[in-house]
């Protein structure tokens, strides 16, 4: 499913639409992270300037090598300085005065050198918190009116929380929107895939039609682009099919009449000869003996013309396809017995088939089965010439078996074959035992051969109806 | 060297011949015998060679035939002389043998057999239902088409002499007739061969094999057809729905049997 057309569109799009979302969101979400933090690292820098410029002696007084200022000053400029939630750290030459739990750890050491000449500002987590630290000396200005330190270094930490907060809070909704854009992304993928790939599927349902048998399918042609060109060459190739089919099966229906004509045809002057074979084999009883021979040999060549048109007009019909399957439920050892008996065999053949034996099979080509291995058994082998039938769990198995000198090793695997007659010319039409397969396998079963010691084994195979 | 014939062995083979055929008079006529049994044949053969040459064994083997190249010549003839059977084929120009058949069927039980250029054919069905009492298939050998005529005669002998009486069903078995409620049934020779072999062993099934032994000649190769077809016939001549037959039951996979209510 996934490596399919409709598949690989449907992620393609996916994949484009959730890239193009994140880096927007990812843009955005910097750009708007920056621009915050930068507004409140402005603000509190200039907070703390415009303090430190208002404040009072003596901390503004001090010059250095003074004493250090008193606690209530300290706390006094702490309080002054202290930014909302925020916390100042003040230096005074080697003292320092810490505020809450923040003290000198807390103040990173390059900044703190750096804090010494000017202010400096950073950004820091202390804590699991984010903080802006400005570290900045105290000026005097007074009374001189240039800047001169004071000795006095001073560190606020103002808390970022806030921001902090404000920042993870975009987080979540951006998140949530991901995933809302990676599922609208995935529908109208889909919908849009299906929209893209209906002509593909229609031309699919097409061609099934089209392979099914219904060669009049034909789809419209909307457009000028690629499919529209796919559409017209299959409609073209439907076309050249149904036409060539057509064709095929008219073909293919003038020789079944031509095979029906035949047999018609060919049978009237067969019919008009065998009326009086009869007759005329009693009468040449009564002629010299060059004639009565003559008159034998003629009524043996009408027999055998007979048997060689019967047989090449079943043949045919199998040819054509225009055999048919009659079944009906019969005992096996009655049908095997009547086609023994018709042809008066019964008593130099050995049956043995289990009374009760019934199987589905078409009775007449059944006969005609047996009777081609035991008339060939009997014609070309040596007694004892066998007959059995039994059930198997696949179906119905009949064996015919003489004790001759069998077929040669190499015409066994060509003795169904068509005209194969290996060695024994002159007699039959060679048709009888490819005939007998083809009625076999008309009832979806088969016939096998085999060599035995001596003689032959003939194996018929019937599956169950 | 050919060997003049004395006159004794003239009359040798005149005497010979004459015992053969009082002997063979007394006996039962096995396929292929040349017995002097007249059977008023009629032929219908489109074709000329197969008319003439059918027409050659048929008189050979002892019948009368009067042969015909069309249906409807056939039928006028069977308005003036009514042949004991009918031999027809059934691809003929104008009216087809099952048409003839037809015809025949409605005004006489005269016996039919059809001859079809092919056994398995749609024509030998048609021909079956249409009252057709056997068939044969194109080329036949003259000896088959004889048994199968003396066969559909022997239907035609009375085995019993009495007469059996089913609810409104009447047999006449000694003079061959049925009647239903009083009214004369006409059934063809082997339809009323049929029923009184079913008749025969009442409330036993017997199978289309036993009843193609009995009322058919048995070179048939298991054509079940003929029964089914005659069973069908009968029913359509006796029951009085045939659908719901009362007197003739099928048993599914087994056979038929009879059994009045």
């Amino acid at each position: 499913m996934y490596t399919g057309l409709r598949g690989r569109l449907v992620i393609t799009f996916t994949l484009i639409a959730i890239t193009a979302s994140a880096v927007v969101a990812v843009i955005g979400y910097e750009f708007v992270k920056s621009r915050m933090i930068g507004r409140a690292e402005h603000v509190a820098v200039s907070d703390v300037r415009d303090t430190l410029e208002g404040i009072r002696v003596p901390v503004g007084g001090l010059w250095p090598g003074d004493g250090p200022p008193t606690d209530e000053e300290i706390s006094a400029l702490q309080k002054s300085l202290r930014p909302q939630g925020g916390r100042v750290v003040v230096r005074y030459e080697e003292y320092v005065y810490p505020d809450g739990d923040f003290g000198n750890k807390d103040i990173p050491g390059d900044l703190a050198a750096r804090a010494t000449q000017r202010m400096v500002a950073k950004r820091m987590t202390i804590r699991g918190d984010m903080w802006l630290l400005i570290g900045t000396p105290v000026w005097r200005i007074e009374p001189i009116h240039t800047a001169q330190p004071t000795g006095m270094i001073v560190y606020v930490f103002a808390p970022l929380v806030e921001e902090d907060r404000l920042l993870s809070g975009l987080r979540q909704p951006l998140a949530v929107a991901g995933v809302a854009m990676l599922i609208i992304a995935l529908s109208l993928g889909l919908v849009s895939s299906r929209q893209l790939l209906l002509p593909v599927r229609r031309l699919g349902s097409a061609a099934r039609a089209l392979g099914a048998g219904h060669l009049d399918t034909r789809l419209p042609v909307h457009g000028q682009d690629e499919l529209a060109e796919l559409t017209a060459t299959f409609n073209d190739t439907a076309a050249a099919l149904e036409r060539s089919v057509t064709e095929l099966r008219s073909l293919e229906a003038m020789s079944r009449r031509f095979v029906a004509d035949v047999s018609h045809e060919l049978r009237t002057p067969l019919t008009a000869m065998t009326a009086v074979t009869d007759m005329l084999s009693e009468e040449a009883e009564r002629l010299p003996p060059e004639p009565a021979t003559a008159v034998r040999l003629v009524l043996r060549e009408i027999k055998r013309l007979r048997t060689l048109i019967e047989q090449l007009i079943e043949a045919s019909r199998f040819d054509s396809g225009t055999a048919t399957l009659n079944v009906d439920t019969v005992s096996i050892a009655d049908v095997i017995c009547d086609c023994l008996e018709t042809r008066g065999w019964s008593d130099r053949v050995r049956v043995n088939v289990p009374e009760g034996l019934t199987f589905s099979v078409d009775p007449r080509r059944f006969d005609v089965i047996v009777a081609n291995l035991v008339g060939n058994a009997l014609r070309h082998g040596e007694p004892p010439v066998m007959v059995s039938a039994h059930s198997t769990p696949n179906g119905l198995e009949v064996k015919v078996r003489d004790h001759g000198k069998g077929i040669p090793a190499k015409d066994l695997p060509f003795v169904f074959n068509r005209f194969y007659k290996a060695g024994a010319r002159g007699d039959g039409s060679g048709l009888g035992l490819s005939i007998a397969r083809a009625n076999a396998q008309l009832h979806g079963g088969t016939i096998s051969v085999r060599a035995q010691r001596p003689g032959t084994l003939f194996t018929v195979w019937l599956p169950p109806a | 060297m050919k060997v003049s014939e004395s006159w004794s062995d003239h009359l040798i083979r005149v005497l010979f011949a004459l015992c053969l055929s009082f002997v063979t008079q007394q006996i039962q006529p096995s396929p292929g015998r040349m017995i002097t049994t007249v059977a008023g044949v009629l032929l219908v053969e489109d074709d000329p060679s197969v008319r003439v040459g059918l027409e050659l064994a048929l008189t050979r083997q002892g019948h009368s035939v009067t042969a015909y190249a069309s249906g409807e010549e056939a039928l006028e003839h069977i308005k003036t002389r009514r042949p004991e059977i009918a031999i027809l084929d059934v691809m003929l120009p104008g009216i087809d043998g099952v048409e003839v058949c037809r015809r025949i069927r409605r005004l006489d039980q005269l016996p039919v057999i059809l001859l079809t250029a092919r056994g398995d054919d749609l024509d030998v069905v048609v021909g079956l239902e249409a009252g057709a009492d056997d068939y044969v298939v194109k080329p036949v050998e003259p000896r088959v088409l004889d048994a199968r005529i003396r066969a559909v005669l022997r239907r035609m002998e009375s085995v019993a002499s009495d007469r059996i009486t089913f609810g409104d069903l009447v047999i006449d078995r000694g003079a061959l007739k049925v009647a239903l409620s009083g009214r004369e049934v006409h059934l063809t020779p082997t339809e009323l061969r049929l029923l009184l072999e079913l008749v025969r062993h009442p409330g036993q099934v017997l199978n289309r094999r036993y009843l193609l032994r009995a009322v058919w000649d048995h070179t048939h190769v298991a054509d079940s057809r003929l029964v089914d077809a005659c069973v069908q016939r009968v029913r359509a001549k006796i029951e009085a729905v045939p659908a719901e037959p009362e007197f003739i039951h099928t048993v599914r996979g087994f056979g038929y049997r009879f059994s009045p209510p």
